[in-house]
């Protein structure tokens, strides 16, 4: 990975010099090893606190919204999940492509901290990471993790590749997963009813209202949220232990349907670790499986599945009355 | 000293929840939060950081206030409080008994409110001593000590025991109820104990941050500071920091209507939010690097230039773990802490 | 339900005035037909339509009103629209009084006091200005200085006209923005106003009005040669709870419903620039 980030600080560095863009976006190193946030930098000075490694996790996609509208060009360092959610929002008019420089990074996965203080690691002072084996060295010794075991859960899955790039620095290929993202999915469809009410009830009562699966998703891009608008008679931030109260989920699921790229991002910054992208990934499947496959964010351009009307389109009807084709 | 054998916590559990309602740090649906304890439930005393802290036990993240029946013109206020249930708080850390004295500074001050008062008079509060701070925690900084927490009781656990002691009349009678299963002893594992946490403490990352710059002369200074702008950036606008925090307490007033009448409730509220200083002419606080700036340069200058010196963070590390992206109050503490006045 | 800071009491509307096309003057007493409660000059408190939400008002009328209160509102959020639909006999709920008032007792005493107020900022000043002619031998000379967009958008301007014009050792002067038929006063801003009036630097000055407003007047003032420490205003922000707890007109350490909404220059000159 560090020769990955020195490749990215050199190109940085050219693209500033030389004055082809008028920042970049990356990450900077925050107080640990694993707590970097993202960040723009716009001269060679403030790219001495960039960083790109294993915690940098975060999509940077949205902040292309602010970004693109500013004077001169961006240049953004984009993971492959991360260019998804860029080509729906540049799709969605959101982002000025024109105004973007995307340069494509490797991604091996990244890793989540919590998990490895679940694991008992404290004092985390650095991490190296060989093939699937992650170190974690502590102020009290060395800890062996399986990186499978200690990877963001938007990664467990992961098997995007780069769908947007101006240029790339891509170092490792990464080997594809067999893993079946839906899994987890179909195991919520195997239950009962009644099972499946407990489950989503138990995790989402957990929800404090802190809208930061709201604030974080880059489909989630309306200038003003129905939730935030006092004519609309609702409050995005009372939380209620009511369940009903917690519908505010579901709706969001429904506004996101056919354009949530699962980036994971909802899960990954949930504070209460609630499955988030379970909801979305169900209407990902219901939308594969009513209108055939479809992935969010592929391309910048054409009709998707619930933007567009053929008349073999399966009825609502006949999906409520599980008769649908 | 008093001191109760690890394995016999559920009888003690019990034993206060016979007479008054207990509430705890509990895992569920994987996360730990502080709930009401019920036989059966999974408590988890030593988990560091609950998500929430225990501040909705004195101040609900919502709760109704009042009801209002209209008829014709006329308008009926109904109080829809009941008597508080007295409740045992039990296993708080030393860092969110003392933002408690924050939120009390805050909400006994006059005028009191009473919706808080009347639930913080109910409650009993139990202690926890850490034994297993993190590189999060820095509760040092603000002159906290984890090893002796305070609160009515204030009890230590290790490997084998539980131990306890009474500081107050309200723990003394606490003390009486559960008395049955407590036995002498314990000064030396205590004692032990704090002095092998106070050492770690020492160690940790953040314990020796310097807040000497935080001070109501430097208000101005502070706020106009440049830096603000790029410590901002990253922000969400989210409310995760505000309502994880243990200090935070600005709320929100507003009208339900229901079937019955109208309920006036208030809830959270977070200064992250776009719209917490909107009005119908206009937002005093137009931009998230105002928003952001006004959350720590309240924690950090405003309340104590109110409150003789006394800082609205603790230091529990909350944010600093909650974050999405990561930014938080140390990474303020350090950018302008650092720096001296232009 | 006694002393509670939060809980409000039922005030029926006993009389409406409309000022302007849009500000309504209230009339609102208790269901006992006395006084809410009593205020000092500048003091606010807490009106509500339950249902729809709670708004700070200052109460316009004069403590020395032991009839009634009245709150002059000017429509221009959702509570306000709902209140100005309201017909005379309406209840409402009402909570304070809030905030610190204008120094009457103390500051004010004995001396020339210059009041000047754009718009709807007449509402806070009528309070102080009915007070001031009610012990009016405490005080000095008085000038009003108000300014409105049209002659039709002066609030109160009976009572002006009728009363305040005719009070002895009182000067009032009106100004509107554009020349409008029907009005042979002086026609231009306030600020611009109150320069061309030369006005004595000694008074102890009260400015009210739109923030634009009372940035150009202070100006015109110190270029007059006013003291910023006998300059006085009032801020407007955010407010739910009204007691300096909900957090919400938080500027610098001072909270604007507690330790405003009066404000001595020289003190908004120490907070940070947030209102």
């Amino acid at each position: 990975m560090k020769e990955v980030e020195l490749k990215m600080l050199e190109r940085a560095k050219e693209l500033l010099t030389s004055g082809e863009v008028a920042r970049v976006i990356g990450w900077k190193k925050g107080d640990f090893c694993h707590d970097p946030s993202p960040a723009s930098f716009e001269t060679v000075e403030e790219l001495n606190d960039f960083v790109y490694d294993w915690f940098c996790g975060a999509n940077l996609s949205k902040y292309l919204i602010q970004m693109s509208k500013k004077e001169g060009k961006t240049a953004v360092f984009l993971k492959p999940c991360d260019t998804y959610s860029f080509n729906q929002l540049v799709k969605e008019h959101r982002i000025k492509r024109e105004n973007m420089y995307v340069i494509a990074v490797e991604c091996l996965g990244k890793l989540d901290v919590e998990k490895m203080k679940a694991k008992g690691a404290s004092m985390i002072e650095g991490v190296d990471v060989q093939d699937e084996k992650v170190t974690v060295h502590t102020l009290y010794g060395d800890q062996e993790m399986e990186k499978s075991e200690v990877l963001l859960v938007k990664c467990e899955t992961c098997n995007k590749t780069h769908q947007a790039k101006d240029e790339e620095i891509i170092l490792h290929e990464r080997q594809p997963k067999d893993v079946n993202r839906l899994a987890e999915v179909e195991a919520l469809e195997a239950m009962t009813e009644a099972e499946r009410f407990a489950f989503w009830k138990e995790q989402l009562s957990k929800c404090i209202r802190c809208n930061a699966c709201r604030n974080v998703c880059p489909a989630c891009s309306c200038i003003k949220c129905v939730f935030d608008n006092p004519a609309s008679g609702i409050s995005a931030k009372a939380n209620d232990s009511e369940f009903e109260e917690q519908m505010f989920h579901i709706i969001r699921a429904f506004h996101v349907a056919g354009r949530c790229t699962d980036c994971g991002e909802c899960s990954r910054v949930c504070p209460q670790n609630i499955p988030l992208h379970l909801l979305n990934r169900k209407f990902i499947k219901d939308i594969d499986t009513l209108y055939g496959e479809f992935q969010a964010g592929e391309t910048t351009e054409g009709k998707t599945p619930l933007t567009s009307y053929t008349e073999e389109d399966t009825e609502p009807n006949d999906v409520f009355n599980g008769e649908a084709k | 000293m008093l001191k109760i054998a690890k394995e016999r916590l559920n009888e003690l559990y019990a034993a206060i929840a016979e007479a008054q309602a207990l509430v705890l740090p509990l895992k569920k649906a994987g996360e730990v939060n502080y709930g009401a304890w019920a036989e059966g439930v999974e408590v988890s005393l030593e988990t560091l950081k609950t998500v929430k802290s225990p501040k909705d036990m004195f101040f609900p993240q919502s709760e109704n206030m009042m009801k209002f029946k209209t008829e014709g013109k006329n308008i009926e206020i109904i109080d829809v409080r009941g008597e508080k249930t007295p409740t045992v708080l039990f296993g708080v850390k030393a860092c969110d008994y003392k933002a408690i004295e924050v939120l009390d500074k805050v909400f006994l001050a006059d005028p009191v409110d009473t919706y808080y008062q009347s639930r913080r008079e109910a409650t009993t509060i139990v202690t926890l001593a850490c034994s297993k701070p993190e590189e999060s925690c820095f509760c040092k900084a603000f002159g906290i000590d984890a090893t002796n927490p305070m609160g009515d009781v204030t009890t230590w656990i290790d490997e084998a025991y539980l131990y306890w002691q009474a500081n107050t009349e309200k723990g003394e009678s606490l003390t009486a109820v559960v008395s049955a299963l407590l036995q002498e002893g314990g000064e030396a594992e205590v004692a032990a104990q704090q002095e092998k946490t106070t050492a770690i403490l020492e160690k940790l990352p953040f314990s020796n941050l310097d807040l000497s710059r935080f001070t109501p002369e430097n208000l101005n200074e502070l706020f106009n500071d440049s830096a603000w702008e790029e410590m901002s950036e990253a922000c969400l606008g989210c409310g995760t920091c505000t309502f994880v925090c243990p200090t935070c307490q600005c709320f929100d007033i507003r009208d339900f209507k229901t079937n019955e009448g109208v309920v006036r409730y208030r809830c959270w509220d977070s200064c992250m939010y776009s719209d917490f200083t909107l009005m119908a002419h206009g937002n005093s606080r137009t931009t998230q690097m105002q928003r952001f700036r006004q959350r720590f340069m309240h924690k950090l200058v405003y309340y104590p230039s109110q409150n003789d010196g006394l800082y609205s963070c603790v230091g529990c590390g909350r944010c600093v773990n909650k974050c999405p992206q990561r930014l938080n109050i140390v990474k303020v503490i350090k950018t302008l802490g650092g720096k001296k006045n232009d | 339900m006694t002393n509670e800071t939060l809980i409000p009491k039922v005030g029926v509307i006993t009389d409406i005035r409309k000022d302007t096309p849009d500000v309504k003057t209230f009339r609102v007493v208790g269901t006992d037909g006395k006084k809410l409660f009593q205020h000092m000059p500048g003091q606010c408190a807490m009106v509500s339509v339950p249902g729809v939400g709670e708004c700070m008002f200052s109460i316009t009328s004069s403590p020395t009103n032991e009839a009634y209160m009245e709150f002059s509102i000017k429509k221009c959020g959702c509570v306000t629209e709902v209140l100005h639909a309201l017909e005379v006999g309406a209840q409402v709920t009402v909570r304070g009084p809030y905030g610190r008032n204008f120094p009457v007792e103390e500051d004010f005493k004995g001396k020339d006091l210059l009041f000047i107020a754009g718009g709807i900022g007449l509402a806070p000043l009528r309070s102080v200005i009915n007070y001031v002619r009610h012990y009016r031998e405490n005080y000095g000379k008085v000038v009003i200085v108000y300014g409105a967009r049209s002659k039709d958008d002066l609030v109160d301007i009976e009572e002006i006209k009728t009363e305040w014009m005719n009070e002895p050792n009182t000067e009032v002067y009106l100004t509107i923005d554009r020349p409008q038929e029907g009005w042979d006063g002086n026609v231009g801003f306030v600020p611009a106003y109150v320069k061309e009036l030369g006005l004595d630097p000694n008074m102890t000055a009260v400015l009210c009005g739109p923030p634009i407003m009372i940035k150009f007047t202070l100006a015109g003032l110190l270029e007059l040669g006013f003291d910023k420490s006998r300059v006085y205003t009032t801020l407007e922000l955010r407010m739910k709870c009204g007691v300096g707890k909900c957090g919400r007109c938080n500027v610098g350490d001072k909270f604007v419903c507690k330790d405003g909404p009066v404000f001595r220059m020289t003190e908004l000159d120490e907070l940070p620039d947030e209102y």
